[in-house]
């Protein structure tokens, strides 16, 4: 592509993908940056081009027609001239410059080197996704305990099942697609421990009715699960794990209304991996460093505040899917149209002729919305989890910062945000930047306010040459 | 009875007027908006050097601080707030530069600073870039961790009876004589002082306005890059001879001097870059990138190594470039203690006992008032009172 861009997209999943083909048929010329191999995004991740002939994974998608028509819209814009897109390309930062938007990229095509550069346009959008959300437990971080995301991500990207008998624990419904994706590879899934009570789902029974679809997908699972014989296990959780190298077994207990384990209910389940995720913290690094508004969502996160139009609160910055809650690839898909119409409306441009007419693409992501919402509250971490630490669980793995560490910076040193409890016991300030567990050292002081993860000037690790080469 | 004082500020300085203030047997009432340290203390390096201040009023204060650093860590323990002995190395990167060097660095000396003229850097500094002429070691330079610096201050003057209030000074209280009688905050609490100390740093010319009592304290914003964890490959606090002319430097533009130095959690921190750009918080990738190539000039393993993290503050300057320290000549009660700009760790024991001294009209720990006087507000004083 010679001409400037008129839209940077970041984030190649299903709400950049959207974003990205409606305003190519706008008109637009875009530029689509992913740090992943190939466009799809955590949800449509598919094994390397060269093997997705020898490692069947279509059975572990839904909304596959949707996949390949974007996936041939953005060839047809590369064929064009009008799209340009970056893979392997991690953005470290972006800024706002006189006229538009800067992002900062390091290309790893050719990993493990690295050149930095920057790209320029008038109109940024955002569609950076999420990623799991953890809680520590004992034994968290023994080798063989991932998270279900983790999971379903060798799944879905190798075809690789992390282990022969599996537990997974957590909550929220994206526990169930993982233990029919896993079980349908011939792992024996040993226990599927929800820490709600389906009986949450009836508090808010109105949009879950509205989403036929999603019912009758959770309604696929559950028989999927009971074929294979999968014990789904409501108000439980897996308190602790153990093992020497790795991990060999897990504890399991049922949970109180509260989230604390009732006792004498803990048993031991022998296993050789284990899946767990509390839902999904957005990816807000990009976004926090520019000045947007945040706000709380039903889940317990801060996210980008976004108007109809997925307008964020600086000019000429657009959000769309899970950075502006947690609600699904379906909810991403319309977000990412709405924010590419507003991004051609406010460019002048006609808006993108399409299958779909705008209002109804208003009304569904209005529909997964309150769907989100519903589920969300359906789903809470529960509010005494921290009962199941004892004070040697590492809560911070990078800098090795124990529960007992933050709740003396709490109790003497009177940190009342993960900001402060950085400051005197350095949880947060290792490799991952406090991704891991910012949530949990938040939960541990904070509790009462959503999470805002901590600005990172730095949105991903970047060698210092690559960025001395940039200097003039 | 003793002396009721209100300290506005929490951060290092604020912490340690509070300390020497009530290990002096007054009554204190530290009063922050925020938590210990969350200003520009938390967005330093922790640096407590002699290596980069001319003789002078700060070389004074920073001798003096340099011991009464080494006194807090007997008294709280050393390794509450990481204090090391690292010792500086200012390198020249040219036989001109080198020549500078020496001339600053035997000025220094004659003011009492040790220092030890090094021909073969790569003997301190084995992976220095090769070609480097010459430097200057100063033993005496030290590191501590800022925020646990302040914290183990501040929890030591509680110890000692001090008090800690949330909360934001909205106003003075004015007594007999015009003297300050305490402070209102925008909460509308009340704390009756004889004397309130301004330690609030970057923020303290806007405090002193509320108190009546108006200094010029201006930001200067400060990016630190921070790295990935590694072994210890970097030994001394090591910058370029250039830093101390960006220190005292008054341009407006961006002016970035390269320092390198490891940390107890292994990273290595690069600094400094200073820009006058009031209060804006924006990312400037420009400053990162420059820090980035001056740092691999120097270090040139550097250049496989990742910067994981980057984080700015406001360095609190005075026109002159030296921290204001001492009573108020227009408001008596008011004692002014900030705009130390990037030395605010270094000098904050000393700015705290000179503080403790002039409440108490004499020597405090080695801190005379009648030694310091090149740090009175007087400076900025015309006749009438008003700022010059």
């Amino acid at each position: 592509m010679s001409e400037p861009a008129d839209l940077l997209v970041v984030g190649a999943g299903p709400a950049g993908m959207a974003a990205a083909a409606t305003a190519l048929a706008g008109g637009l010329r875009v530029v689509l940056v992913d740090s992943g191999a190939a466009v799809g995004g955590q949800y449509w991740r598919h094994p390397p081009a060269h093997a997705r002939a020898a490692i069947p994974t279509d059975d572990l998608h839904h909304g596959l027609r949707g996949y390949r028509a974007l996936c041939e819209a953005l060839s047809a814009g590369r064929a064009a001239g009008r799209l340009e897109l970056r893979l392997a390309h991690h953005v470290w930062s972006a800024v706002r410059e006189d006229d538009g938007f800067a992002i900062h990229v390091v290309d790893r095509r050719r990993a493990p080197q690295e050149t930095a550069g920057v790209l320029r346009a008038p109109k940024l959008l955002v569609a950076t996704g999420a990623y799991d959300r953890q809680l520590p437990f004992p034994g968290w971080d023994l080798p063989g305990v991932l998270t279900v995301g983790g999971l379903q991500a060798l799944l879905k990207g190798g075809g690789v099942a992390a282990g022969s008998r599996v537990a997974l624990g957590g909550t929220g419904p994206f526990l169930l697609p993982v233990a029919a994706a896993l079980a349908s590879r011939g792992v024996e899934v040993v226990a599927v421990c929800e820490a709600a009570h389906p009986s949450a789902w009836l508090r808010h029974p109105g949009p879950l009715l509205r989403n036929p679809r999603t019912w009758a997908e959770g309604a696929g699972y559950a028989t999927a699960l009971a074929r294979r014989r999968v014990r789904f296990r409501p108000r439980t959780a897996i308190t602790g794990a153990e093992g020497g190298d790795r991990v060999t077994a897990v504890r399991i207990a049922s949970l109180r209304p509260d989230g604390s384990p009732r006792p004498g209910t803990e048993r031991h389940v022998e296993v050789d991996a284990v899946g767990v995720g509390w839902g999904f913290a957005p990816q807000l690094d990009l976004l926090v460093p520019l000045g947007c508004a945040l706000t709380d969502s039903a889940d317990g996160n801060a996210v980008v505040v976004v108007g109809g139009g997925q307008r964020t609160t600086v000019p000429g910055l657009y959000a769309a899917g899970e950075t502006c809650g947690v609600g699904g690839a379906a909810l991403a898909v319309g977000e990412g149209r709405l924010a590419a119409e507003s991004v051609l409306a406010d460019s002048g441009a006609a808006p993108a002729p399409g299958p779909k007419r705008l209002a109804g693409v208003r009304s569904a992501v209005a529909r997964h919305r309150a769907f989100a919402r519903a589920l969300a509250l359906a789903h809470p971490i529960p509010p005494a989890w921290s009962s199941w630490l004892t004070d040697e669980t590492v809560v911070c793995r990078c800098e090795e910062v124990t529960a007992g560490a933050i709740r003396t910076a709490r109790a003497e040193g009177g940190a009342d945000d993960h900001r402060q409890v950085k400051q005197l016991t350095r949880a947060g300030m290792g490799w991952c930047q406090g991704r891991m567990c910012g949530p949990a050292v938040h939960c541990l002081t904070a509790g009462q306010r959503g999470y805002e993860p901590a600005e990172r000037l730095v949105a991903t690790p970047v060698t210092l040459g690559a960025l001395a080469d940039l200097d003039p | 009875m003793a002396l009721k004082v209100v300290v506005v500020g929490a951060g290092v300085v604020g912490a340690a007027c509070a300390f020497h203030t009530a290990s002096a047997g007054m009554d204190v009432t530290v009063v922050d908006r925020g938590p210990v340290g969350a200003g520009t203390t938390s967005r330093g390096e922790g640096n407590v050097l002699l290596s980069d201040k001319e003789p002078g009023p700060e070389l004074a204060l920073a001798r003096l601080s340099r011991r009464l650093w080494d006194e807090a860590g007997r008294e709280l323990g050393p390794d509450t707030f990481e204090l090391e002995h690292k010792g500086g190395l200012v390198v020249a990167s040219t036989t001109e530069g080198l020549a500078a060097l020496g001339e600053f660095a035997a000025r220094q000396e004659a003011a009492g600073v040790r220092i030890e003229p090094v021909d073969r850097v790569q003997d301190l500094e084995p992976h220095l870039a090769p070609g480097i002429p010459g430097g200057v070691h100063y033993p005496q330079d030290a590191q501590v961790q800022p925020v646990l610096a302040a914290a183990a201050l501040l929890r030591a003057a509680l110890q000692r009876g001090a008090r800690l209030h949330k909360g934001e000074v909205a106003g003075a209280l004015t007594g007999r004589g015009g003297r300050i009688s305490g402070v209102r905050t925008t909460t509308g609490d009340v704390l009756h002082a004889d004397a309130v100390v301004n330690a609030a740093g970057t923020w303290g010319g806007e405090v002193g306005r509320r108190l009546g009592a108006p200094v010029e304290v201006l930001p200067r914003r400060g990016f630190v890059l921070v790295t990935e964890p590694l072994p210890p490959m970097v030994r001394h606090k090591v910058y370029s001879a250039d830093y101390v002319a960006g220190v005292a430097s008054s341009d407006a533009g961006l002016e970035t001097s390269c320092v390198v130095e490891g940390t107890r959690g292994g990273t290595i921190l690069i600094g400094a870059s200073r820009e006058r750009v009031g209060f804006d918080l924006t990312m400037n990738t420009a400053v990162v990138t420059r820090l980035a190539a001056q740092a691999c000039g120097l270090f040139p393993f550097l250049r496989g190594v990742h910067l994981i993290r980057a984080y700015r503050g406001f360095r609190p300057y005075c026109p002159d470039h030296l921290p204001v320290v001492g009573p108020d000549p227009r408001v008596p009660g008011v004692v002014h203690a900030c705009g130390h700009e990037g030395a605010g760790i270094g000098l904050a024991p000393a700015t705290g006992a000179l503080v403790t001294a002039h409440l108490l009209g004499r020597p405090w720990r080695g801190a005379d008032p009648a030694v310091h006087t090149g740090l009175l507000p007087d400076r900025f004083l015309i006749p009438g009172g008003a700022p010059q």
